[in-house]
Order: C-alpha cells, then structure tokens, then sequence
C-alpha cells in the first residue's frame, strides 16, 4: 500500500531496510541464543543518523516526529524486534526529556542521544508496580541541592546498556500518583547500580534489567519539569511511544509473512508447492491484510501525534492493542505455515514467535490499552451530552 | 589529503547472463552496482580523509545514469563527485579509458592518492589503474589489501601476493589499487543522504578535459572485443581422490595412459 511518505521519510524507511539487512539480519540467530546486546548495530544505526530521525535539529536531529521513529522500527522489527526494541526504547527513554525537559537538559541530553553516542531508558515499573503504574514505591528525597533516590525499578529496557535514564519516584508519598517526580539519572552515579540480566522468552538480544537506587545522589536539576508531575509525564511519554511498540508489531508481523510466502513457495507436498493450496493462500491472505490493517492504523495514530493533536491517548492506544494483537496472531500463523520445520530453532519464525508475545505485554498490556480506549469511549460521549 | 577515488557502475554480475545467440551481455533488467572493489577504495579514502583532513572527490565516466553510483558513494561520505559521460567516450577499452580519466583528474585539484578498485567485476582485467598511474607518471601499488601507516611524504601499504605479502613505502602522490581485504564498506549516513540527494554533480565531455578526439572511445582503442562468450562446461573431468601418493599415481597411470607418442 503507498503511505505517500516524502522523499525524506522513504530516505530513512530505505536507508533502515538496508541496515536491517546488510548489518543486522546477519547477526539475528548468534544474538539471540547468545541473549547478546546488539551493540554493532546500534553503532550502524548511529553512524546512519537514525537516532536523531524524531529529535529537532537544533539538538542534532532530523526534525521528524513519531512517524520517523516509526518507520525505523519497524525495518529493524522485520529483521529482528529485539534490536527494534534497543532502538526504540532509547527514544522512549527520551521523550520524557524531550517533552518536558527544560532548555537546560534539552541541550545537556539530547546531542549525544541525536547522534546515538548514548542510549536512554525508561524507568517506571516495580515488582509491585505494573499495570497499576500508580503503585511505584521508589523515594526521591530532597536534600538540600540534591534529591536522593531509593528503590528499585524493575524489567527495564536497555538497562546497564543505557547512559541516559528517565525514572519516576515519588517525591510525596502522601500523595499517590500526585507525589511522583520524573528524574534524569545518569548512569555511573554513586548508589545507582544494575540487577542481573533477566533470562527472556524473546527478544533475547535486548537487555532487561533492575535499576536499584541505594541513597542515590542527584543533582536537583535532574528533576524534568517539577515535582508532583511525574505521572503525567509517564502517560504523555507512553501515548507517544505506544505507535513504536505498534511498529515493532507491524514489522515483526510483515517478516514473518514474507518468510510464510517464500517458504510456501518452496515446501513440496503431494507433489506440489504448498502455497498452491487454497488453505494456505488463505492464512497467507488473511495475514497480509491483517498486517496492513495494522501498518496503516500505527501511520495514522504517528500522523496524528506528529500533527500536534492532543487528545492521543485512544488513537496512541488502538494502534499498539491493534499492531501487536495481529502480530502475535501472524507470527503463530507463520510457524503453523512452516510445519514441523517452523518449530525448530533453525528456521527463524520460531524466534518471530516469541518475540511477538512481549508486544502483548510491555508499555501497557493489551488489557490496559482497552482500558485507556473504553475509558475514553465514555469521557467523550459524556461530553457530548 | 586530497584523495581521488575512480569508480565503475557495474552490472551486477550475480545475475547477468549471456544470451547464446549474440555473444552479448543481456543487460536488460540486470541492475548496476558500483564494483564492490571501488567500493573498498571509496572506504578506503573515506577512513583516509576522516584520520587526516582533505577531501574525498569521486570520478567515474559512463553513460548518464552512472550519476547514481556517484550519488551512492556520496551518501557515504564523498565529499565531491564528477561524472565523464560524452558520446565520443563510448566503447573505450581500458587504455583509452584511463586516458579519459586521466585528462579530468588533471583538471580537479592537487591530488595526494589516486584509489581504485583492483579490478572490476565485468571485465576483470585490471588495467584501468596500472595505465591511470603511468599516463599521470606517477608511482602505483597494485592489490593492496592494508594501509599501514600515513607519513609526511609517503604511503606504507601492504600488498598482497599470491604466496605472501609485501609491505611497500610509495611516495605520494600515487596511486593505490585496492582488494577487498582492505576495509569493509560503510553504509550511507541519513545527513550524507540529504546532501547527495541534492547535490551538483558536474557532468564533464571530452571538450570539458580538453582531450584528444583520436583517443577517446573507440578510437582511442587498443583492443577491441571480438567475441563474448560462456565457456563450456567441462564434463569430463574427475577429481581424484586419496593421498598425495595414491592420487599422483593415479595421475601419472592416466597420463600415461594419454601420451601419444
């Protein structure tokens, strides 16, 4: 289907898919039995400029938006959603700083993250805190000059990996989701240290790991935009990331139909190739156009924020609920195409597989996204009366 | 450093065919790549230029659509691209075309190194280079597969030889041809893409570099290719099997067995 991108955004989209494939699909199967950060594609990814492709240009980006982050995710998510995830967790990681940042942290953090010297992440799940986000229990303490921080944040994303960490602690436990505080946290800080790599379904090359604060120290211009906001930047920092979870989806999902489409092409039964079976055209049909169903409604929902609309929390939230539903759906399908042969760790949709379920789960599960949708289903019909 | 790199767009030989017939290349819906040796010399100058200053331009004579191999490499970097493309230039075999490029690099700048490709994957013969040095008079490594070390006057590079390797000391400028053991290429940059997208790239005849008429093209051709042709397969051979000893006795029995007179 033709998005009508522009000749820059079909740049980056092309300029991805070659990275994709020359640089990274040849490392997919090593990375994930090995569950090893794929630094040699971040560095490639870097020196591509691809991490700037959603940050102004006055900090050394491109001047694109979500869309931009989007199409980059979703190459890389074709090849391999692990890798998709490194990258695009860095962004989510950055938008907390990007939307509420002050001018000061604008120009401290976002250069180095434009060029891809340092990746970012985002700190907002606890043991205790999930999808009930409001739970947190992590302290940031004022001290004078300083806040220190206490507690430990739980399965994050790019984790010992990253420099640069948006976490959000309570500054008032008083007042629940009130009370919270986004904070900048830059790794190498005394009393800031790492859990243990988590041992993963899928996605095995990402990093996942605790972030523990034990009386950390942070200067108290760490804080991003002022105290008792933390909440309200990890919702409008999620609506915007959740088109780049919807990518990953999207890409995944569309690797694993062209793997369907040319594995049914060669695989003989009965004498004849399987993709000329009518039960196989069929999934492969129903695939495809669920997969575009999906690209399309994840482009719409970027369009829409990078347009500046405001109310984006539906939108943001069908296209991630929508994308990552079809692409565990697809990727099942794939494997189900491939027989026997999509079961093994040889053939790559086995991996496709499991990296797709994670999609369901992380940056607000498929549940939560219909809550967000449901609850603003009802808002807006009560407006109207 | 002031580095000119020569490149050729080729037709990607992975799936090119001959039609039995013509003796021809059937170049019909074969696309062009940039000879992937041209691409190491292109890296090469890139990492050359990115460790000591100067500028990276590239050169390539060809039909019209050759800008885009030139585009390519510019998005990887390149700082300057020209592009020799003229009727009077076509059918040049490699004497007439390291003429033609010799005429334009004396019109670009001062030079320090001249990098080429050792070969190019279509013809493969591997001259382009060797006669750009001696028409320019200036000293040439063939098939170096390491850049060693830049010192203030001279290159100490490594060439590769069939048996071993020699480490040479070449006063600059000169020029250097490339294996592709030298480097891995780098891929386009985003911002590098922007600006080959909208890049003047001077596109340069024979009156441009005030050649010779009679040697350019086919005039100015030495050689000429009389016939292309796919080799017969040979299906009558047979690969002996064994240790040295069992296999050269065997050998020698069938040679034997051969021998005429």
């Amino acid at each position: 289907m033709n998005y009508f991108l522009t000749e820059e955004q079909q740049m980056i989209k092309d300029l991805a898919a070659k990275i994709a494939t020359e640089k990274a699909a040849p490392l997919v199967a090593e990375l994930d039995e090995k569950e090893e950060f794929p630094w040699e594609v971040m560095k490639t990814l870097a020196s591509s400029d691809l991490f700037g492709v959603y940050l102004p240009e006055e900090y050394g980006g491109f001047g694109g938006g979500v869309f931009e982050l989007c199409l980059v995710t979703e190459e890389l998510s074709k090849v391999c959603c692990g890798m998709g995830v490194c990258y695009a967790a860095s962004a989510l990681g950055t938008l907390p700083i990007l939307l509420f940042g002050s001018d000061a942290q604008k120009q401290k953090y976002l250069p180095d993250i434009a060029a891809g010297k340092k990746l970012a992440a985002f700190g907002l799940t606890e043991a205790n805190a999930g999808s009930d986000a409001a739970a947190v229990a992590t302290t940031a303490t004022r001290e004078s000059d300083f806040y220190v921080l206490n507690g430990t944040k739980q399965w994050i994303t790019n984790a010992g990996e990253a420099e640069v960490y948006t976490v959000i602690a309570l500054t008032d436990k008083t007042k629940g989701v009130r009370g919270a505080s986004a904070f900048i946290v830059e790794k190498g800080t005394p009393g800031f240290s790492f859990g243990k790599k988590e041992k993963k379904m899928g996605i095995r090359c990402s990093a996942t790991r605790e972030l523990i604060f034990q009386d950390c120290r942070i200067p108290k211009e760490n804080i991003i935009s002022r105290e008792g906001m933390g909440f309200i930047v990890a919702m409008k920092t999620l609506d915007r990331a959740r088109p780049g979870v919807a990518s990953q989806g999207v890409g995944l999902a569309q690797g694993a139909l062209d793997h369907a489409v040319k594995y049914s092409r060669e695989r003989v039964q009965f004498g004849q190739a399987i993709s000329s079976f009518q039960a196989i055209q069929h999934m492969l049909a129903d695939m495809a156009t669920q997969t575009e169903a999906a690209r399309a409604l994840t482009y719409a929902a970027a369009r829409m924020i990078d347009a500046g609309k405001d109310d984006i929390s539906k939108e943001a939230a069908m296209s991630k609920l929508f994308a990552t539903d079809i692409c565990m759906k697809v990727t099942t399908d794939a494997v189900q195409i491939f027989g026997g042969y999509g079961y093994m760790r040889e053939y790559p949709v086995e991996k496709m597989m499991r990296d797709a379920k994670i999609l369901q789960i992380y940056e607000g599960t498929n549940q939560i996204q219909r809550n967000v949708i449901g609850l603003t289903l009802i808002k807006e019909m009560a407006k109207k009366k | 450093m002031n580095i000119i790199v020569c490149i050729k767009q080729v037709p990607d030989t992975g799936s090119v065919k001959i039609n039995p017939e013509t003796n021809t290349l059937i170049r019909t819906g074969v696309p062009s790549i940039i000879n992937p040796f041209d691409m190491n010399a292109v890296e090469a100058g890139l990492a050359l230029r990115d460790g000591n200053g100067g500028k990276v331009s590239v050169i390539t004579m060809g039909p019209p659509q050759a800008e885009e191999a030139l585009r390519e490499t510019m998005a990887m970097g390149v700082d300057n691209a020209y592009l020799l493309s003229d009727r009077a230039f076509a059918g040049a075999d490699t004497l007439a075309t390291s003429y033609t490029l010799s005429m334009a690099i004396r019109l670009i700048i001062d030079f320090d190194l001249i990098l080429c490709g050792k070969q190019a994957i279509d013809g493969d013969t591997a001259q382009v280079g060797p006669e750009l040095a001696e028409i320019l008079g200036i000293p040439q490594v063939t098939n170096v597969s390491r850049l060693i070390e830049v010192k203030d006057t001279t290159l100490i590079v490594e060439q590769e030889l069939e048996d071993g390797c020699k480490i040479i000391e070449v006063e600059r400028p000169c020029l250097i041809t490339v294996t592709k053991e030298v480097n891995k290429p780098r891929l386009p940059s985003l911002k590098n893409s922007m600006r080959a997208k909208k890049a003047e790239i001077p596109i340069w005849g024979a009156n441009d570099i005030n050649a010779d008429e009679a040697r350019l093209g086919l005039k100015g051709s030495a050689t000429q290719v009389v016939k292309i042709f796919e080799p017969l397969k040979r299906t009558d051979s047979r690969m002996l099997k064994g240790d040295v000893e069992e296999m050269v006795t065997e050998l020698v029995a069938e040679l034997r067995k051969r021998v005429t007179r």
